[in-house]
């Protein structure tokens, strides 16, 4: 006779209710679970549509560009002793659409950018209109770091060391003729490399301009690197503008063509919506823009603002290039 | 056996503390970026705007499919709307402009972009204070319903409030804006529907 495993005794059964009410329990947990994780998942999601934790930047390594290229002394007068904002800070919050609308957006998609070979358009009226290396034209100068303020007309600035050389120095080596009123720089146009411009955001390709006294100003720079390095793609690589007490915006980059005009040239910006970007985009934290105020600023790495001074700090470089004009109507 | 979905609130109640718990991890990681109260600005922000859209979605998914479960959570999504864009404008008055009551003062006058965000916030205060059971006795069905629409209203000044403050990236804002009226197209034609059934009815008993 086979034995039959002992029952165990009935008092040690689980009541069919509890039972039937565990397998609910469990149940509902399950839902719970699923039900929070698809809607929390979606209100992530919702937030991280492009813009989730600031990429990665590769510090740069290995060869450099402009390594071996000739460095020279900077004026004086011209640095700021203002905390330096971090490299990863500077090369993961840009604005270039032409990259992406959000500012992580470049730091990511940089990579498409090839800086090399780079040939610089120049023309206009100028003595011999050609194309021109970037090499060559970087072997006619030696490079001179510059720490900048930076405002951006979003009401946030940085302080950049950047590398390169002055405008005027390249405008006056081009021998303009005496028609030469304006410079007008634009942006490479190839939505290969520069895939935001698929996104008609923004009339493209990218231009900007100077008068031609703000162009020869010692202040104004091109650049062709940041922190003692080429520039990361993201901002602006190989070769971008950079005018310390305008705006932001007027900083185009990965410049080229130069042509030197007579015409009052069209900028994109300004093209863009005339009423809130004006041509001269200089500093001034008395002109509001239409929608938000420019009395003062943000410094990226800082708590808090600061009061943003008239031509961010350079008014007594700068100011006497503007002495007949009305900046309220010029802004 | 008690409510079959005694789960879906808490689980909209912890669903919803995920963009928080995020924010907050971020924060305390120093991985909200370059400008970290911009970041927090951004996100609140646009959390804020989803919570009021989800919680407007409710009704017309009741409409529309006949769904009942959504009407159990409206309460708790406007809620979170309501909080979120509070930390969206405590942010702002705390990180951003650091308590100088002037500047908030002058933004909120002069600044189209601000007053638009805190009149949203404003319309939400009579919406969460009266979101209890007792507040709905009180005011009556009729009168806590008209009060309550005042949420399109918060939702069209948000979708507004974001729209004005991009610069030329106004495809987020514009999709917001086109979801929201197409919540209240439904609503609207629910309204109309009704209204014709209600004289139709009249007319019968009239003949």
């Amino acid at each position: 006779m086979k034995l039959r495993p002992k029952e165990p005794p009935s008092s040690e059964l689980t009541p069919e209710k509890l039972y039937l009410r565990r397998r609910e329990w469990l149940k509902q947990a399950g839902l719970f679970v699923g039900a929070s994780a698809v809607w929390g998942g979606s209100l992530v999601a919702l937030m991280n549509r492009g813009a989730a934790d600031p990429p990665d930047v590769e510090v740069p390594v290995g060869p450099d560009p402009l390594a071996g290229r000739a460095r020279a002394e900077p004026p004086a007068d011209f640095d700021t002793d203002e905390p330096r904002t971090p490299f990863e800070k500077v090369t993961t919050h840009n604005n270039y659409y032409e990259l992406g609308l959000r500012k992580t957006d470049p730091a990511r998609h940089a990579g498409s950018l090839r800086t090399r070979p780079w040939t610089l358009e120049v023309g206009g009226e100028l003595a011999r209109p050609r194309r021109l290396d970037l090499d060559e034209v970087l072997g006619w100068f030696a490079l001179e770091e510059r720490v900048y303020r930076m405002r951006c007309v979003e009401a946030w600035s940085m302080v950049i060391p950047w590398l390169g050389f002055p405008l005027g120095a390249l405008v006056k080596r081009l021998e303009p003729t005496s028609r030469a009123r304006y410079v007008e720089l634009t942006t490479l146009m190839d939505p290969e490399q520069l895939p935001g411009q698929r996104d008609d955001v923004l009339p493209w390709p990218y231009v900007e301009a100077l008068r031609m006294d703000e162009a020869m100003h010692p202040l104004t720079l091109l650049a062709v690197g940041l922190y003692g390095r080429a520039l990361p793609g993201q901002n602006g690589a190989p070769l971008r503008l950079v005018v310390p007490w305008k705006y932001g915006f007027k900083g185009v980059k990965s410049i080229v063509r130069l042509r030197l005009v007579e015409e009052w040239p069209r900028t994109t910006w300004n093209e863009a919506a005339p009423d809130e970007y004006g041509f001269y985009a200089n500093v001034n934290p008395a002109v509001d823009h239409p929608r938000w105020s420019q009395a003062s600023e943000r410094r990226i790495g800082e708590s808090g603002r600061r009061p943003t001074l008239p031509f961010i700090g350079y008014a007594e470089h700068v100011a006497g290039l503007y002495a007949d004009l009305d900046l309220r109507r010029h802004f | 056996m008690a409510n079959p979905r005694s789960w879906l609130e808490p689980a909209v109640v912890a669903g919803s503390l995920a963009p928080f718990v995020l924010l907050g991890v971020r924060a305390l990681g120093g991985t909200l970026g370059a400008d970290p109260v911009a970041e927090l600005l951004n996100q609140l922000g646009l959390v804020t705007l989803v919570f009021l859209v989800a919680s407007l979605a409710c009704t017309p998914l009741k409409i529309l499919l006949g769904w009942k479960w959504p009407i159990a959570v409206r309460r708790t999504l406007g809620l979170f709307a309501f909080f979120s864009a509070l930390a969206h404008f405590l942010v702002y008055l705390v990180l951003d402009r650091e308590l100088a009551l002037g500047a908030v003062v002058a933004d909120v006058t002069e600044r189209p972009f601000v007053t638009v965000g805190f009149a949203a916030l404003v319309v939400l205060v009579p919406l969460a204070v009266t979101s209890t059971k007792r507040a709905l006795q009180r005011l009556g069905p009729r009168r806590w319903r008209w009060l309550h629409r005042l949420a399109y209203v918060a939702g069209v000044l948000g979708v507004v409030h974001f729209f004005i403050r991009v610069k030329k990236d106004t495809t987020e804002p514009l999709v917001y804006g086109a979801v929201l009226g197409l919540l209240f197209a439904v609503r609207l034609g629910d309204a109309v529907q009704k209204q014709l059934r209600q004289r139709a009815a009249r007319r019968r008993t009239l003949s």
